[in-house]
């Protein structure tokens, strides 16, 4: 990655850094505070952190519009806060509490809300990519000019199903984004170690879709990639793929003690391509807000993302009765 | 030296076919590789070509004869210079003229007349039908319609899969549909299950209901995993709020020597997960009326068809808004001495045996479940309180079966009823040979089955 950029001319509103700054911002302090929840035991089985490639949920959702639909892993917490869902229904879904956005049935890996049009949530690597084509065909079929975006993961780049979903997507014209957040590792195994392809976007080009390598750690650049695939995805001309470059500064999941990595490698991410500190620099170094101004969004932040863990630890367990429900329609 | 031309088998479950077409006439010359005639097997209508060079002697079936059974002798091939009466008598062909004259089972054009003699003839009975006119029909167009009218009374209803549309269907289930349709609610997939299995379940919670056609359920081994992680979990783990409004369907079990990998009976396998609902319907009133329930239920519904029932003929109710509920079983047979419980083609069997153990003084009440998630308890318990002896029947392999949770279950809750132990009549526990002599072992089999109930009856 290039070094840490100079403080450029920002070439969106000071508005729409600040709206970046605080959605980026929620999202990583609400997966510290998650993290947290882990450690004391609130929160059990898989959590699998998204701190590190907030740009890519926040800079994707500034270019989409109501009736968009969003379909993912298991990695979801930050797609489903980008999107507007409630982070106490969030948290005390982690907790496995009623108050959840699954009642507590379906745990980290698995939320969904049909108010928010996000479509989980899932734990089988590459499942989501057909998943995410179907929304598309749904709405093609309907007739109106939505599109889903369906993140994956440089890991379920590999999976024979994404590739029968290209193809499918293309031939049918869906209006399907497919967003390859390429963060370097699946689980442990580099992507230099998984695949000899230079690129995953370009495996695209075989089944003629358009797509692009985007820089995930700037939301400005993600934004704007967006729209360009909204465009032209809304306009008919069919998918379009999006591999965003990005960076998980955590584990795979809470248990990985990652030693796939060197501490450097993270820290030399951190200090120089940190999405929410890029931002933080443009409102900062264009004299759009001050440090005050600043201080007091995290500070509002840091309540939100309190209220959201006390919910999740107040709210019940689902009754007993839960265990039966919802099994048939 | 004449040359009999006999009608071939041009479909592993094909018996009989209809002679559409001749395409030659008698004194043509004709070569090697030359086609012959149009033939209608249960699939298709399939061009016949000749193998042998020769001069057509004599044609002894006449085009439009409905019924001819494979290995009939249908022309005779002489060589230039011999004249038809040096061939042999071909004595078979009257009685196959005789047996043509009845009316055509296996047509899916419906173009021949009502067939009801046969279906009575033939044996299987339909005991369980509501009030109203019925008509008959094959189980191939009873699946047809029920698509038919749905996809007429919800635009949202479509269907897709392997050659659904442009073909008119690998088992001609499908056939008309594109042209009723067209392309948008009849979509041809490439030949990827995973994937197009995976885009009907994301097309479901995007407000639409897709019948997803497996072109057999043997293939549908690789969508498995969208099947139950996909469409059978997300309602329990959206805590309600979206659901999969669902079919897969599709022919499941042993067709007649297509091997190993395309031989398998899925019953149990769906049957165990909770979330999906599955069909297996016997008859065609149990086709139409399960499916058309199937694609109004708001949930994934496995619909696990038979190839060989494809074109079998019964009476189907004509009521428009003929459904079936599902955890309804169906008493076909009454009976005193001993239940027999199947589903899908293992009715047919259990019938079978019904009837030859009557012969011997055994009344035997057959239960046709119809679905096996739910499965209707009750009923079958019911009439174990009251024969005191069950044997379950199905194709499937033993471990794990149906019959074995029934028997379970009947132990569990009716084990004071019982006079003699649950026998599970499945097929053998081993991978479908292709021999025909080895496939008959492996499959259940009527005998199996009179052997079984002997047994508990102490007889």
């Amino acid at each position: 990655m290039a070094a840490k950029k100079p403080a450029e001319r920002p070439n969106a509103s000071k508005d729409e850094l600040l709206k970046y700054y605080r959605e980026m911002l929620l999202i990583r302090r609400f997966e510290e505070k998650a993290g947290q929840l882990y450690g004391m035991g609130l929160i059990g089985g898989f959590c699998h952190l998204y701190i590190g490639q907030e740009a890519v949920v926040v800079g994707l959702e500034a270019a989409a519009k109501e009736g968009d639909k969003r379909v993912t892993s298991y990695r979801d917490h930050g797609h489903m806060l980008a999107c507007g869902m409630d982070p106490k229904g969030v948290m005390a879904e982690l907790t496995g509490r009623i108050g959840g956005y699954s009642k507590g049935k379906g745990g980290s890996m698995h939320m969904f809300s049909k108010e928010k049009h996000f479509y989980g949530g899932h734990g089988i690597v590459g499942a989501q990519v057909p998943l995410g084509a179907g929304l598309a065909f749904a709405d093609k079929y309907l007739g109106n000019d939505n599109v889903t975006f369906t993140y994956f993961g440089d890991g379920a780049a590999n999976q024979g199903q994404v590739y029968e979903t290209y193809n499918m997507a293309q031939l049918w014209n869906l209006p399907v984004i497919f967003v390859i957040e390429n963060n370097g590792y699946a689980m442990g195994t580099s992507v230099k170690r998984s695949t000899k392809s230079p690129s995953l976007w370009e495996r695209g080009a075989a089944y003629g879709i358009k797509g692009e390598a985007v820089d995930g750690m700037d939301v400005l650049a993600v934004k704007a990639a967006g729209e360009k695939a909204v465009a032209a995805c809304r306009a008919g001309e069919g998918p379009y793929i999006l591999e965003m470059m990005t960076y998980r500064y955590r584990g795979h999941s809470m248990s990985d003690p990652a030693k796939y990595r060197t501490r450097e490698e993270v820290e030399k991410m951190r200090s120089e391509k940190d999405a929410i500190e890029h931002v933080r620099d443009l409102l900062l170094q264009g004299g759009l807000a001050s440090d005050d101004d600043l201080k007091a969004i995290d500070k509002e932040i840091k309540a939100q993302v309190n209220e959201s863990a006390e919910f999740s630890k107040d709210s019940p367990e689902p009754p007993v009765e839960e265990l039966w429900t919802d099994i048939y329609a | 030296m004449a040359t009999e031309v006999l009608m071939p088998a041009l479909s592993p479950t094909m018996e009989e076919g209809t002679l559409a077409k001749w395409l030659v006439k008698e004194g043509d010359a004709v070569k090697s590789g030359q086609i012959l005639a149009e033939i209608e097997t249960d699939k298709a209508t399939m061009e016949f070509e000749a193998v042998d060079e020769g001069i057509i002697g004599k044609l002894l079936i006449a085009e439009g004869t409905a019924g001819v059974k494979v290995n009939t002798p249908i022309a005779v091939l002489v060589e230039d210079g011999e004249s038809v009466s040096d061939t042999p008598a071909p004595k078979v062909a009257e009685a196959v003229m005789a047996a043509a004259e009845a009316p055509a089972s296996v047509s899916a054009q419906a173009a021949a007349p009502a067939p009801a003699p046969v279906v009575a003839a033939k044996g299987w009975p339909h005991a369980d039908l509501p009030e109203g006119p019925t008509k008959t029909m094959t189980v191939r167009e009873a699946l047809r319609e029920a698509m038919a009218e749905e996809m007429r009374r919800d635009p949202n209803v479509f269907l897709m899969g392997e050659e659904v549309g442009e073909y008119q269907g690998a088992y001609k289930i499908s056939q008309g549909l594109l042209d009723e349709f067209g392309a948008k609610r009849v979509v041809d997939t490439p030949i990827t299950e995973h994937g197009f299995a995976g885009i009907a379940v994301g097309a479901s919670w995007g407000g639409l209901r897709p019948i997803v056609e497996f072109m057999t359920f043997n293939f549908a081994m690789q969508a498995i995993d969208h099947i139950i992680n996909s469409a059978a979990k997300t309602l329990y783990m959206s805590g309600g709020q979206m659901g999969s409004p669902m079919v897969f369907r599709g022919p499941n079990g042993a067709a007649a020597r297509v091997g190993a990998q395309h031989s398998q009976d899925y019953a149990a396998w769906y049957a165990a997960i909770p979330g999906l609902k599955v069909c297996m319907p016997y008859s065609a009133a149990d086709a139409k009326g399960l499916l058309k329930a199937a694609i109004r239920d708001p949930n994934p519904v496995i619909f696990l068809e038979n190839e060989i029932l494809y074109g079998r003929s019964f009476e189907v109710p004509t009521d428009p808004d003929f459904t079936i509920p599902f955890g309804k079983a169906s008493v076909m047979r009454e009976g005193t001495d001993v239940t027999l419980v199947s589903f899908g083609i293992g009715v047919a069997h259990a019938l079978a045996s019904a009837e030859e153990l009557a012969k011997d003084g055994i009344s035997a009440e057959v239960i046709n479940l119809r679905t096996l998630r739910p499965i209707d308890y009750d009923t079958v318990l019911a009439s174990v309180q009251k024969t005191n002896r069950c044997v379950t029947v199905e194709e499937g392999f033993p471990v794990g079966s149906i019959g074995d949770h029934l028997a379970s279950t009947i132990m569990q809750r009716a084990f004071d009823y019982l006079d003699a132990p649950v026998i599970t009549c499945t097929g053998k526990d081993v991978p479908m040979p292709y021999a025909a002599n080895l496939e008959k072992f492996a499959l259940i089999t009527p005998a199996e089955i009179t052997a079984a109930v002997k047994s508990v009856c102490y007889r």
